[in-house]
């Protein structure tokens, strides 16, 4: 019974392939680009927990080399003659029979306590670690398939990672071919009294302080935020193609279902049937949207690194791996998708009445019905939204105001075509035109979901368009002022700072030191840089808010200025006191806009500043001279001191890198604002070939009536392009909405800092224009189809035999 | 009303809300019909034969009253029951046909007796040469034409071997002569395998053609 019941429910979809084409590759589409988002996320949250994780080096600080990937191992022998307790660390990959592994030379006898977490495994025993051909702890599932190649006892345990392997540093140096060589330096916490200064102990190296890898989560978790917060957004699309080819299937198969009731299928059965094959479908669907999303998951990978590196520093690696977890949830969510977007046609399966007639037209019919529902839902969503803005904090709350904002739009979307298209009704004049305007009002309900999802899909392009535009702008008006000088030079030591700084003041007309310290401010990491007062920061600094002679007061030290994300977060006005370390206390002087930096920063007089931090690396220099004399100054600098080429700047360099980071940055957010917009373009084609299919009894008698079929075909590709006109139209103030929530609300808590929006007419024009062009495509099929309608077909509608 | 009856209603009673007040359609209707008997229940438009075919056919149910086919009441089964009953015992022919569009005449005619579990394809073939359709079993129902159809119809309800068929005025969309043949093939199947025929018609002149004639006005067998 349950074969044959399933066979006549998919017997439809041989017999309809374009619509399970529709219905497969709008839930493959919506999984593909949900999953790709969180095979990104996954794959650089699994970047910064290896990082993290592996030696739990982040809670130590390290010292790396200035340049390149390694330091001489003479330079660790020298620190520990010079009393730093350091320890040595070698880091690289090597391949074993195809399988890529992160060998980690370690020193167990300098190491930090709890350093590995195999610590104990090393400590059982340490004589086997250190001596003959060496241990190598691997991961259970690597340490078999590494076997003897590395010439070393192979040990498993459960503490290694996968794809990592730890040894100690002599072994690794051998096995990687680096003798001599160390990748970094552990900086153990308690160190002795009286030690000779670092950087004169350790020259060309750099100090990572412990905070900065820990915070690369919590820097990025608002980039990734959004990120899935647009996956979510396109899987909604995607699942808007899904919930109309399901509803208008169940609708082309309403008398199947009586008829397979009326001859003897329990509904018990017809419900499991129907979930059944919703299910087949969902299977089928996901593995090809994880397949697609794996795929635009691999090719966006490496912008997002880029921008992860580029924006906080956190490396993540550009190639993808496949997660176990990342299938199960993408199948789960093509699965719940299914669910969703099924629902309505399952509850209507389990009410249908099995003596009513058949009416396939009844759907129609009944979205035409809840348009008050909608007008209703819509007014309720906005008031929700209008709560969230009001009273709600934080990130989540934003989301809610974002996402209850779009829903309502969308909801109210058919109510506000249904007014417009009544009112075309009204004034239309001739008996075509009344036709016309009354059979798209007709359509709506069938085309109604479809154009929501390219509402969505606009205004998040509006939305998105608006802000990275209005960014833009702003970013480079404000690197203009933040970037003051025309030459920034960085010398390698504190002494060659000063000869530098001598060199440079009888060359140019203002010397101006950028000088800083790292440190915590409020408990959090924030930089605080000292300045000299001189008028170029007078003139320029971008100031947003400020105490009367902000800069005299600056200069006394009575008064700091704190950057936007500090005053945000910590709720700091002009004139507020904020606490410094070395229980410095001053005023804020003011608070100037600082895009793009992650942290809290503070600018103090400089005097100041080395007063309280005398260790402060006093190297960097930015010099105020002709733009012309530029190139000239950098050579001559380069000449006399030898510095090397990353050393010295110039302003133009600094800011085309500045504007390339910011441009890679929203790579991403482009292209799946296109995908989102294609995949709307995709709905309103699905949605207008499967109403074509429903709609020929209500053209057959239009055409009986005198009109040819090419008319009626040109009539169809017009009302696509009007319903899609109108749908822009209405997109624009809700992507206004969308932009204003993301600068004034979602940026400011995301990020800290709050951006004014400018508008770009120019580029709603050009995006309407391709949205039609987009919809007349779409609709050129069907049109195409009906135009070449034999006239037969036409007349079986209305043959007594039909 | 004998207990070896094929088919036994009792005292039916059905109404439908209207807005005065509830619409009685069926008022205490009772009939049996024997294995192999044809009958044909005429009444005017609204009298209530299409509604007391679908409670004979499991399809709705009644207010008050009792349906019993092969002794078994129908009123006392919940949906699962009833269903049973009408893929195992009941051949149903609609005046619309209610083909499955997307399987071709052959799986059409098989499908009732593959839901019942009897799918036998000689018998289905027999059938399909019988209502001469053996050329036609490729086709899928919109290539068909209206008598075409309702042969298929024919032919699915009486592959599982049903008891009884029921058949909802199956010659109202078809010319006469088309619909002459069509009722001639259902009357010889009929007889041939021993089912019994409830036949709704409008026409006198069908009905004269069956062993036995209800009559149905305002809800009473006259």
């Amino acid at each position: 019974m349950h074969a044959a019941g399933l066979a006549a429910l998919l017997s439809h979809w041989r017999r309809h392939p374009l619509q399970l084409a529709t219905l497969i590759l709008g839930l493959a589409l919506a999984t593909a680009l949900w999953s790709g988002v969180q095979a990104i996320n996954a794959e650089a949250r699994a970047s910064y927990d290896e990082a993290e994780a592996i030696l739990g080096e982040a809670r130590f600080g390290q010292l790396l080399p200035e340049e390149g990937d390694s330091l001489p191992q003479s330079r660790y022998v020298a620190l520990r003659r010079a009393g730093w307790l350091v320890s040595p660390v070698v880091e690289g990959r090597v391949e074993i029979v195809g399988v890529t592994l992160r060998l980690i030379g370690i020193d167990p006898l300098t190491m930090p306590t709890g350093l590995a977490p195999e610590g104990e495994a090393i400590a059982g025993d340490l004589p086997g670690f250190l001596t003959g051909p060496g241990m190598i702890l691997a991961n259970p599932a690597d340490a078999p398939r590494i076997g003897d190649r590395l010439k070393a006892r192979i040990v498993a345990s459960a503490g290694v990672p996968p794809g990592v392997a730890y040894t100690d540093i002599g072994v690794a140096q051998r096995l990687l071919s680096r003798d001599g060589e160390v990748s970094r330096l552990i900086l153990l916490p308690d160190q002795p009294r009286g030690l000779p200064d670092l950087s004169a102990a350790a020259p060309g190296l750099a100090l990572r302080t412990p905070e900065q890898g820990s915070d690369v989560s919590r820097l990025t978790g608002s980039f990734h935020l959004n990120l899935t917060a647009f996956g979510l957004l396109s899987f909604a699309v995607g699942l808007f193609i899904v919930h109309s080819a399901i509803g208008l299937a169940f609708e082309q198969r309403r008398p199947i279902f009586r008829t397979l009731r009326a001859l003897g299928l329990p509904l018990q059965s017809l419900v499991l049937l129907f979930a059944a094959e919703l299910t087949g479908f969902a299977l089928v669907a996901g593995a090809l949207g994880m397949a697609l999303g794996y795929a635009i998951a691999a090719a966006l990978l490496p912008d997002v690194a880029a921008t992860l590196s580029g924006l906080y520093g956190a490396e993540v690696a550009g190639t993808l791996s496949l997660r176990p977890a990342w299938w199960a949830a993408g199948m789960a969510i093509a699965l719940a998708g299914t669910a969703l977007a099924g629902a309505g046609a399952m509850l209507k399966v389990i009410r249908l009445p099995l003596l009513a007639p058949a009416q396939p037209r009844a759907w129609a019919r009944a979205s035409q019905e809840r348009l008050y529902l909608f007008a209703g839902g819509a007014a309720g969503l906005t008031l929700a939204a209008f709560a969230a803005w009001r009273y709600g904090e934080g990130l989540a709350a934003g989301f809610v105001l974002l996402g209850a904002l779009l829903i309502a739009a969308a909801l109210a979307l058919p109510v506000v075509l249904h007014l417009a298209l009544s009112f075309g009704q009204h004034r239309a004049r001739g008996a075509l035109a009344a036709w016309f305007w009354a059979d798209t009002r007709q359509q709506l309900p069938g085309l109604s979901l479809a154009l929501m999802a390219l509402l969505l899909a606009l205004a998040a392009n509006i939305g998105v368009g608006t802000m990275v535009a209005s960014f833009r702008l702003t970013f480079t008006g404000w690197l203009d002022q933040r970037l003051v000088s025309e030459l920034y030079a960085t010398a390698r030591t504190d002494a060659e700072g000063a000869r530098l700084r001598a060199f440079l003041e009888p060359r140019a007309d203002a010397v101006l030191p950028i000088w800083h310290v790292e440190a915590r401010v409020a408990r959090l990491p924030a930089e605080i840089y000292g300045v000299i007062d001189h008028a170029t920061y007078r003139e320029t600094w971008p100031m947003l808010a400020a105490l009367p002679g902000v800069w005299d007061r600056v200069a006394e030290g009575t008064g700091v200025l704190v950057n936007e994300q500090l005053a945000l977060r910590e709720g700091l006005a002009p004139g507020d006191p904020i606490a410094l370390p070395e229980g410095w206390r001053a005023d804020v002087a003011g608070i100037y806009s600082d895009y793009g930096n992650p942290i809290g920063q503070v600018v103090a007089g400089l005097p100041h500043l080395v007063a309280r931090f005398p260790e402060i690396e006093k190297r960097r220099f930015g010099a105020r001279i002709a733009p012309a004399d530029v190139p000239g100054l950098a050579r001559v600098l380069r000449d006399e001191f030898g510095l090397p080429a990353g050393n010295i700047v110039d302003r133009a360099t600094v800011k085309r890198f500045s504007l390339q980071v910011f441009e890679r940055t929203f790579t991403v957010t482009a292209a799946l604002n296109v995908l989102t917009l294609a995949i709307a373009g995709f709905a309103i084609l699905t949605s207008l070939l499967t109403l074509a299919t429903i709609r020929q009894p209500q053209l057959a008698p239009v055409w009986a009536l005198g009109l040819t079929r090419r008319r009626l075909a040109a009539l169809e590709l017009a009302r696509a392009l009007l319903l899609a006109a109108l749908t822009i139209v209405a997109a624009v103030p809700v992507g206004l909405a969308l932009a204003w929530v993301l600068l004034t609300v979602i940026n400011v808590e995301a990020f800290g800092w709050r951006l004014p929006m400018h508008l770009f007419p120019g580029d709603w024009l050009r995006l309407g224009l391709l949205s039609l062009l987009a919809a007349a495509l779409a609709a050129l099929w069907p049109a195409r189809r009906l135009a070449r309608t034999p006239p037969a077909d036409l007349l079986k509608l209305f043959a007594s035999e039909r | 009303m004998s207990d070896t009856a094929l088919l036994a209603v009792e005292g039916l009673e059905k109404s439908y809300p209207g807005d005065a007040g509830p619409v009685a359609v069926l008022r205490g209707i009772s009939f049996a019909m024997a294995n192999g008997e044809t009958v044909a229940l005429t009444g005017e438009s609204g009298s209530g034969k299409s509604t007391l075919l679908h409670i004979v056919g499991g399809l709705d149910t009644a207010d008050a009253g009792t349906v019993r086919i092969g002794g078994a009441d129908l009123g006392a089964m919940g949906d699962a029951g009833r269903a049973r009953v009408r893929r195992e015992r009941i051949g149903v022919v609609f005046q619309q046909f209610n083909l499955i569009p997307s399987l071709s005449a052959a799986d059409n005619i098989a499908f009732q007796a593959r839901l019942a579990g009897r799918h036998d394809p000689a018998w289905c073939a027999a059938l399909a040469a019988r209502l001469g359709l053996t050329d036609q079993l490729g086709k899928y129902p919109e290539q068909l034409s209206g008598g075409q159809q309702q042969r298929v119809a024919i032919g699915r309800a009486l592959a599982p071997r049903p008891g009884l068929i029921l058949a909802d005025e199956p010659t109202g969309n078809l010319d006469e002569a088309t619909g002459d043949a069509v009722l001639d093939l259902m009357l010889d199947l009929a007889a041939e395998t021993g089912a019994a025929l409830l036949l709704v018609t409008h026409s006198a002149r069908l009905a004269a053609r069956l062993g036995r004639r209800l009559h149905l006005e305002r809800g009473r067998l006259g």
